[in-house]
């Protein structure tokens, strides 16, 4: 019953996205821009090698402006239009409602990633890769794109505005961008202690989306960014059950 | 009925007598606002109940912690003898809701609207499909079955969100303002929807429509500030006026001297309001309090029917809704 209930709103969310002309906006912006970045900045044919390093580069960067635009409705629609109110007098669970909401959005962002297939097989045609660091880069934007839509959904049970919720949304993600990042950190070295870099680092999305991207499936990567999904879909609830008292 | 899931394994499902709401000692605030002030009633299976109030009163409040959305602060809601805060899903499976200006999806078709809550209510497949196309024909949508919920006008949207309350053929139905923003034929119909829903079912109706009270529910229920200030039926609240009970009496005659003496010195009368119009004289006799208003009318057609006055009319006045709302609304306030 639960499960059933889960998939009836993941169904009636996805329906919703391919109906809308503002998803195929969304699917084509990613696209172009996802193919601008990885042969226009990411120069993929000058770096000779036959592997998607300067596809899946550009992700987190991609993310950071598309997810929570993608996202950003989830909730902040429903309490607009006052569908919360006939959503939560069915009888299902918050827990139901939240992750059938999320799994359609995460499963519309992942439809949207599957369709830059052709840079594989670009990729597989001019030369012989690697297919593990492929298909783990893959899962690395999955699961980054997991992390950044389960923060849109929370900032988006904060507010019935979608441009606060795109904003806040926008502010969270950048900073788990930016406390793992090079010149982020570099600036830390000449007065922060080096626990505290370490520390910062590790709750960056960089650090432990660059290991997936190279191929290396690390318990902790995955942990990292389940925990993200986790804790903001809880933190979502929260959200809505104050918002309901 | 839906199954339903394993958290609510263990509800009980025994309502005292035909009781299938009852709400015990309700409290709520908003931080520091009162919402809703001690409030207890109860309904049963063929009750239509009316709640009634001012804006602002706590009508909506109280609607949205029967049906669960809001968790009362203080106070249990007890649908069909279970309890909304302990037994959610089992409690919600029984209500059937109409919120407040009927919000719906409005990206969806009407039959895929109607379909997800058919799905969501526990319907399966044909089932679903057939629960689909009855509700289309009850509240006549079928005309725009596979047309957007935004583009229909606010009629149309209003019957869409009712058909999806009663999909599941309900015990209990919640209506908040069933009526708000149809027009007059629309009304009608809606109205006439409730009262055959009525016979078998507990309704809660919320209105600002006193007419509606008389015309469909058989309770009425009256707060204001969150507090009740009447539970009965309607022809009781009517009783409550100033003028109800009064007995109304025109006479044609020219002895208006005589006629005026007499009245005036009537007996069990604690008011007596003569109005001299240009043909008929009108008389208001107010009986004393325990005085059957039966008595004093007879009295008064015996003393016409002495002095051969003819008599206009004659007639006891019930009393209007508006006067005893504005009244007891009023004296809360004060209060």
């Amino acid at each position: 019953m639960a499960f059933l209930n889960i998939w009836n709103i993941t169904r009636r969310e996805l329906v919703s996205y391919f109906n809308s002309p503002v998803s195929y906006v969304f699917i084509v912006i990613f696209l172009l821009l996802s193919g601008f970045f990885t042969f226009m900045v990411g120069d993929f044919f000058g770096r000779g090698e036959s592997d998607l390093y300067a596809f899946f580069q550009w992700f987190p960067w991609l993310f950071l402006v598309l997810v929570p635009a993608l996202g950003m409705n989830i909730w902040a629609d429903e309490k607009r239009m006052g569908t919360i109110e006939l959503l939560f007098s069915l009888p299902l669970t918050t827990f139901q409602c939240i992750s059938g909401k999320f799994l359609a959005a995460w499963g519309f962002l992942i439809f949207a990633v599957l369709l830059t297939f052709p840079i594989v097989i670009t990729v597989a045609w001019l030369g012989d890769p690697d297919y593990g660091p492929i298909i783990c880069g893959y899962a690395g934007c999955f699961l980054l794109g997991g992390a950044y839509l389960g923060i849109t959904c929370m900032t988006s049970a904060m507010t019935s505005s979608q441009v606060v919720s795109f904003i806040i949304s926008e502010v969270i993600c950048l900073f788990l961008i930016f406390c793992g990042w090079g010149p982020f950190t570099d600036m830390l070295v000449n007065w922060a202690p080096a626990w505290l870099i370490d520390t910062a680092a590790s709750f960056s999305v960089m650090s432990h989306f660059t290991s997936i991207r190279r191929g290396v499936i690390d318990s902790r990567d995955i942990i990292y960014y389940c925990s993200i999904i986790v804790f903001s879909l809880f933190t979502t609830a929260m959200l809505l059950k104050n918002h309901r008292s | 009925m839906p199954e339903a899931g394993l958290y609510n394994a263990g509800a009980p499902e025994v309502a005292a007598g035909g009781e299938m709401i009852r709400v015990e000692n309700l409290f709520k605030w908003y931080s520091r606002r009162l919402a809703v002030n001690d409030l207890s009633f109860s309904v049963n299976r063929g009750d239509i109940l009316g709640f009634i109030g001012p804006n602002g009163a706590g009508k909506s409040t109280t609607m949205r912690m029967i049906t669960g959305y809001l968790p009362p602060s203080l106070g249990c809601v007890l649908i069909n003898g279970i309890d909304m805060a302990r037994f959610p899903i089992k409690a919600k499976s029984r209500i059937g809701y109409l919120p407040e200006n009927a919000p719906l999806y409005s990206n969806m078709s009407v039959m895929a609207f109607l379909k997800f809550i058919a799905l969501m209510r526990g319907f399966r497949g044909r089932t679903a499909l057939g629960k689909v196309n009855e509700v289309l024909e009850r509240c006549f949508l079928e005309n725009v079955r596979h047309q957007r919920i935004d583009t229909l006008s606010k009629g149309y949207r209003h019957r869409t969100c009712f058909a999806q309350s009663i999909i599941h053929d309900p015990d209990i139905l919640v209506l908040d303002e069933p009526t708000d923003g149809l027009d007059p034929n629309q009304k009608r119909e809606i109205r006439k929807l409730i009262r055959e829903m009525g016979r078998t079912k507990a309704i809660v109706l919320s209105t600002h429509i006193l007419e509606e009270v008389e015309t469909v529910c058989s309770k009425v229920l009256v707060i204001s500030d969150g507090k009740k200030v009447f539970d009965g039926v309607p022809s009781g609240l009517k009783a409550m006026s100033e003028r109800a009970g009064d007995v109304l009496i025109g006479i044609n005659s020219e002895d208006r001297r005589e006629i005026i003496e007499t009245f005036e010195n009537i007996e069990l009368c604690d008011k007596v309001e003569i109005n001299q119009g240009c043909d008929v004289m009108s008389i208001r006799l107010c009986p004393m309090k325990g005085i059957p208003a039966e008595q004093i009318k007879l009295a008064a057609v015996r003393l016409c029917m002495q002095n051969g006055w003819p008599i206009d009319a004659l007639s006891i006045t019930q009393g209007t809704l508006a006067d005893v709302f504005h009244k007891i609304t009023e004296s809360q306030k004060e209060s």
